[in-house]
């Protein structure tokens, strides 16, 4: 095994989408940083091969080979896996997880991780959140609440560029917005006819990591306008929306503070029980298979969630030969997820005469209203809805029309109806139950045990999907629309790429993992701030919050490293 | 994840999904690749086949201009399962042989007429078919050109509106009927 003689004053582990601000915070308060990605280098614009591809140069015309889908049942069910991203996701093969029930879980390994191909919804949580599972008995109390985030909020907010309308709803609290993009006619008309028959119930834009209007600082990183393409997943040659590929690593690496390091997966972090904290972390070269120790003061675990979650499970030593701090047997527990089963849509009609410019690569949210202030429901919880209305071209024409030869070519040139959706992402409970652990005689090709998956929905997750549905049905019809369908697609836990928990963050070292500052409580030096940390899940899209938790812990800790402390 | 929702949500809402298109987002049960042969000649008919549902017009070339026999070879070889793929071979040849049963002539020969009659009997019985198991052949032909001319570079630029970088969204514009709709 290779010492690595450079002794840096912190490691971050992932370059992800919390990783990259992990690095970006550390390097710009002078601290010598390395950063440890797993997977291949892939830098701005150079490395987005389909970036500027048109529909016809995909050979079938973006779905992919029989071959590779039946070599990927996983991947290709990806939300964003397509020809034109398909570079930004694992194969299968590559990294085997044991399903002990079926979870689907997702993984991008490359430098920026899966903050290329994000979702990019900003949303932020509301107090009610952070007080809901600890007030109605499903949680614990969050170290934490919405003052101690707000203003790490504005930090990433101002940072990344997140356009939105002020709004002033309870349920999610406005943030420093850029311009929101527009309503179409039809989402403007959905909003009129929600004020109508539901007042309170508020759809409003989009609340997106998207430079509609570029301030001085994004200029600054050299990222531009949002052009309205809507092929963000295959990496922006604009910049115009946020990654860590982006953004975040290309301003680390300008203050000469940042190492980075692809190709490096991270076996465990080293703990010295001499010191009572963590010495380094134990990397394999994915090339060479070389083991190699980098050594540093401080250590960030942005791994994605479920990764952080291994790592510390293979941390072990006589101190700790549970996993590295895991004095309460609870690594590796309460792992949680969102629900998106449920959807619904309908046909509008009275809009024929509308249309748009431009591909809006956003889409209006519809804020919870259950459970939001009492537990009004039979179940816990609250859901998110993303909602739009669209115009294709025609698929198809009635059976009166010519159906081959040029007047069908003609009608099919045209745009066809209008349609409007929703879908949900609902709050799930932390449960002991649902968990990850450590295969007992499976390994990967680097000798690192394999994850095994212990997670699935429960009865309040049923109930709140058939709630949905309902809810869903209902203001569809209150807006005018016809032809409505539903569905609860039964779709496996993971497949929303939204885990979460397993480190969970807590005020009290007997039932959780981390403190106030995402801090491991048996092991100072080591914070964990990607989706692990998650001491609930809320029901807001999670990435910004991993986002602000991460400038927050990183601050904090480049402090106490300045005072010694650590 | 959320704008591929809205696109799953848009194949449903279209009404049926496109053969194959499973296969894109959910992989496909079959397991072996049968060797699918596509002669100059059957390419041919492919292309005329294509040209016929979607003619040249005023304004736009039609699917011929798209290599669409081409493009039904990929998807038929590549992407069609095993079971699927049968079906489209030999419905080439029920074509063709009814073509000569009906005119004593391959459907090559045929004039664009004769052509367009042909393929209206075989939509017909097509849509008529309600067995989403075994698929009628004209409607994988029907499907594969209807995609392939639509987003070839003939197709999206000149019988559609291709804009790749729109510059800004506007979310509400006045539609007048005939206006093309945005590629």
């Amino acid at each position: 095994m290779k010492n690595e003689s450079d002794v840096f004053d912190a490691i971050v582990i992932g370059s992800g989408i919390s990783g990259g601000w992990a690095a970006k915070e550390l390097c710009e308060q002078g601290l010598k940083t390395l950063v440890l990605e797993r997977g291949r280098q892939v830098e701005h614009n150079k490395d987005y091969p389909t970036a500027n591809m048109h529909p016809w140069e995909f050979k079938y015309r973006g779905g992919m080979s029989r071959d590779f889908n039946e070599k990927n049942p996983l991947i290709t069910r990806a939300a964003g896996f397509g020809a034109d991203t398909a570079h930004f996701f694992v194969e299968d093969k590559d990294h085997p997880y044991v399903q002990e029930k079926p979870f689907d879980w997702i993984r991008g390994y490359q430098v920026g991780g899966r903050s290329i191909i994000w979702g990019r919804a900003c949303q932020r949580w509301s107090e009610y959140e952070f007080k809901a599972p600890n007030k109605y008995g499903y949680g614990i109390e969050w170290p934490i609440g919405y003052n101690d985030i707000a203003p790490w909020y504005s930090h990433v907010e101002k940072f990344i560029g997140v356009c939105g309308n002020e709004d002033g709803i309870e349920a999610m609290p406005d943030g420093e917005f850029l311009p929101p993009f527009g309503f179409n006619c039809v989402e403007q008309h959905m909003q009129d006819k929600m004020k109508e028959h539901f007042p309170d119930r508020h759809l409003v834009h989009a609340r997106w990591a998207h430079l509609t209007e570029p301030k001085e600082i994004h200029l600054e990183q050299g990222r531009g306008k949002c052009q309205a393409r809507n092929l963000c997943m295959r990496g922006c040659p604009f910049g115009g929306y946020f990654s860590s590929v982006s953004t975040t690593l290309p301003w680390a690496k300008k203050t000469g503070n940042l190492t980075l390091r692809p190709f490096s997966v991270v076996h465990s972090i080293i703990y010295d029980e001499k010191t009572g904290k963590a010495s380094g972390v134990k990397v394999i070269d994915t090339n060479t298979k070389e083991e190699i120790i980098f050594k540093a003061r401080i250590i960030f675990l942005n791994a994605s969630a479920l990764n952080s979650n291994l790592i510390l499970l293979n941390s072990r030593s006589d101190r700790f030969p549970h996993g590295l701090g895991n004095d309460n047997g609870l690594l590796g527990k309460y792992i949680c997820f969102h629900i998106y089963r449920g959807s619904a849509d309908g046909r509008m009609e009275g809009f024929d005469n509308k249309y748009f410019f431009g591909r809006n690569p956003s889409e209006p949210i519809l804020a919870n209203f259950r459970n939001l202030k009492e537990l009004e429901m039979d179940f816990k919880g609250g859901y998110t809805t993303f909602c739009g209305a669209y115009r294709n071209r025609k698929g198809s024409v009635d059976a009166n029309s010519a159906q081959l030869g040029a007047d069908f070519k003609h009608a099919l040139s045209e745009p066809g109806d209008w349609y409007i959706y929703m879908y949900m992402q609902g709050e799930t409970i932390p449960k002991k139950e649902n968990r990850v652990y450590l295969s007992k005689d499976q390994t990967d090709q680097w000798g690192i045990p394999l994850l095994v998956t212990d997670v699935d929905y429960d009865e309040n997750d049923d109930k709140m999907v058939a709630d949905f549905i309902e809810q869903a049905e209902d203001m569809l019809e209150k807006i005018g629309c016809t032809e409505i369908l539903s569905r609860d697609n039964k779709q496996p836990p993971g497949l929303d790429i939204h885990e979460m928990g397993g480190v969970r963050m807590g005020k009290n070292p007997n039932d959780s993992l981390l403190n106030e500052w995402n801090q491991m409580h048996l092991c100072k030096n080591v914070f964990v701030t990607d989706g692990a940390c998650m001491t609930s899940t809320g029901n807001q899209s999670p990435s910004i919050l991993y986002m602000a938790l991460t400038a927050r812990a990183a601050t904090y800790a480049a402090e106490e490293f300045k005072k010694g402390t650590l | 994840m959320d704008r591929r929702q809205a696109l799953k949500l848009t194949s449903v809402a279209l009404g049926g999904s496109v053969i194959g298109a499973e296969l894109f987002l959910a992989g496909c049960k079959g397991n072996t690749t049968e060797s699918v042969l596509f002669s100059e000649e059957v390419i041919a008919l492919l292309d005329e086949v294509g040209e016929t549902i979607l003619p040249e017009t005023e304004g736009s070339p039609g699917a011929k201009s798209a290599n669409i026999g081409l493009f039904m070879k990929d998807m038929v070889t590549d992407c069609y399962s095993v079971k699927e793929q049968p079906i489209f071979m030999k419905g080439i040849h029920t074509l063709n042989n009814t073509a000569i049963d009906q005119f004593s002539s391959g459907f090559l020969e045929l004039s664009p007429e004769e052509r367009l009659g042909l393929l209206l009997e075989f939509d017909k019985e097509a849509q008529s078919r309600d067995d989403d198991e075994t698929p009628h052949f004209f409607t994988m032909m029907k499907q594969l050109t209807i995609l392939g001319y639509f987003t070839s570079e003939p197709g999206a630029t000149q019988a559609l509106r291709y804009n790749p970088t729109p510059g800004k969204f506007i979310g509400c514009i006045p539609y007048k009927k005939g206006d093309k709709a945005w590629a």
